[in-house]
């Protein structure tokens, strides 16, 4: 059986640079990608405003995926495409991965340490509950984007965009530039989801109308989407009686949500963290199945792909690093529930040779003027101040814990409405 | 003339007022964005991203940008012109699809290397 020192699953971002970073190092590494080309979700995202922090350039998707792509391929990283792992077991130290793919049929390779970068995946209309027959025409956003970048296809002429997130919001905008006509975009929070500026370059230049505190609750049409029926909502997203109105189009755009992908790491044992939905993982990135690491969406949902790289190069490095044996000494980070949404890492290996640490955190409101600390019990170890905090957009923290007393563990902490 | 800057993703809540023929912005947080403000009051322009057709089955879109920016108003246009190129012939990234399109002097150029194979 073929082995390496680490495997990677997923040749999208985080697992690009993963793979890098384990080859950087010296680690003998095997990419690997269910798709038939690597790059992930970027071969589809055709818009820019990649790379301005791992670059200094405002790249589009598909050029951020080639950077990447041409420093894999130059350190002859072997990449096995329209490869399937249909099987992972973790037997005496080593990870035992069945590989599925039309050149070699089914076989095994094993690997030192694996690193899960398999991104994530889109909320679909049954999760958020919109109910009816299946008229064809409701699609995720990220779907829609597949059909229109990728195939040529436009999915409807006249839609509603459900979700304020920047992905429904993109596709606002791209619908709107091959001829669909965007009605409007509704969000059932009473803030938008997406980043202010793609409110303004995708809604205000096209004129497509922001409905807040709105959403789909009805989808007619039996073979063919026909209308949705639209309600008002209160400040607990519940509908409010009366205030339906119907909006006749073929098209439903869901963008409501992003979730991390994670069979693979579920069918390894590796604990999962309700607030991410990814694993629990310690600053180097490795999950609580020892040699396992997990980075990219698949850990959490990003906003910035600068972020994901960096989180694959810190699982890479440390996958490179990795031998079993060594008995970490985790201490847990808790982020206080009613100010964050969450924090990662989830944990600190405080027997660990490197401590820099880097941590990323979205606060569950809007707030501004919060002060924000990490602490250890009543030790400050890092403080900011922030002018605003807002959900969709996550923080990023570098702590250098070298050093530091960690008995106790840490907490994040916010003080909202400073001065 | 309120407006949200877009060269980052901050995007700060930008006012421009015009006094004794100047423009003067206030509420940006570096010169990159006053320099949009000013620029969003006088003239706004925008980069466009989209696909055109190729002759390959296989990969039906390649994907293209401008290589600096239209007029925002000139976005109609310019998307008509794209849709009007067919990609017949293996292109490398940066590779010029349409210069100067809609006498803009902005080229439309190809984001991705592709091999065009047609259905044969």
């Amino acid at each position: 059986m073929e082995g390496y020192d680490v495997a990677v699953l997923g040749a999208g971002p985080a697992g690009l640079a993963a793979a890098l970073a384990a080859r950087e190092r010296g680690a003998s590494t095997l990419l690997i990608e269910r798709e038939e080309k690597p790059g992930g979700i970027l071969k589809q995202c055709i818009h820019d405003g990649f790379g301005l922090i791992r670059f200094g350039e405002k790249l589009t998707g598909p050029e951020y995926a080639q950077r990447y792509l041409d420093m894999v391929r130059e350190a002859d990283i072997p990449l096995l495409t329209s490869t399937f792992a249909s099987h992972i077991e973790k037997r005496d130290n080593l990870f035992d991965l069945t590989l599925v793919n039309a050149d070699s049929g089914v076989f095994h390779i094993e690997a030192g340490s694996l690193i899960l970068a398999g991104g994530c995946r889109e909320r679909t209309a049954k999760q958020v509950f919109i109910h009816g027959s299946r008229p064809a025409g409701v699609l995720t956003a990220g779907a829609a984007q597949y059909f229109v970048n990728i195939q040529g296809y436009l999915p409807c002429k006249r839609c509603v965009v459900l979700g304020s997130g920047d992905i429904g919001l993109i596709m606002a905008r791209r619908l709107t530039l091959e001829g669909a006509q965007v009605l409007g975009v509704y969000e059932a929070k009473s803030e938008p989801s997406g980043l202010s500026r793609n409110i303004a370059q995708c809604l205000n230049d096209f004129g497509i109308p922001l409905h807040l505190s709105h959403t789909v609750t009805r989808v007619f049409g039996s073979e063919r989407v026909e209308g949705v029926e639209i309600s008002k909502v209160d400040e607990r997203m519940q509908p409010i009686p009366g205030t339906q109105q119907r909006i006749e189009c073929d098209g439903v755009i869901l963008s409501v949500g992003l979730i991390p992908e994670n069979e693979p790491a579920e069918t390894l044992g590796i604990a999962l963290d309700t607030a991410t939905r990814g694993p629990i993982v310690d600053q180097s990135g490795m999950t609580l199945v020892d040699g396992a690491f997990s980075c990219g969406n698949a850990l959490h949902v990003s906003d910035l792909v600068d972020y994901v790289s960096e989180s694959g190069e810190t699982a890479g490095h440390a996958a490179a690093a990795y031998k079993p044996g060594r008995e970490r000494k985790l201490v847990s980070v808790e982020a206080d529930p009613q100010s964050f949404l969450y924090a990662v890492p989830q944990r600190i290996d405080a027997a660990a040779d490197n401590l820099n640490s880097v941590f990323y955190f979205r606060s569950k409101n809007t707030e501004r003027n919060a002060r924000v600390q990490l602490r250890c019990k009543d030790r400050v170890l890092f403080e900011k101040k922030y002018n605003i905090l807002r959900p969709p957009e996550m923080e990023r923290v570098p702590v250098n814990l070298t050093g530091v007393d960690l008995s106790g563990g840490l907490q994040w902490t916010m003080q909202k409405g400073t001065k | 003339m309120d407006m949200i800057c877009i060269v980052c993703p901050i995007g700060c809540r930008i006012t421009v007022t015009e006094k004794d023929g100047e423009w003067i912005a206030e509420g940006y947080t570096c010169s990159r964005g006053r320099d949009f403000a000013i620029r969003e009051a006088t003239n706004p322009t925008r980069s466009l991203s989209s696909t055109v057709r190729t002759a390959d089955p296989n990969q039906p879109r390649l994907p293209v940008k401008t290589d600096g920016e239209i007029p925002l108003r000139l976005i109609p246009q310019v998307m008509a012109q794209i849709n009007q190129v067919t990609q017949r012939s293996p292109v490398h990234m940066g590779d010029i699809i349409l210069s100067n399109v809609s006498g803009t002097g902005v080229n439309i150029i190809s984001t991705c290397n592709m091999e065009i194979c047609k259905e044969g």
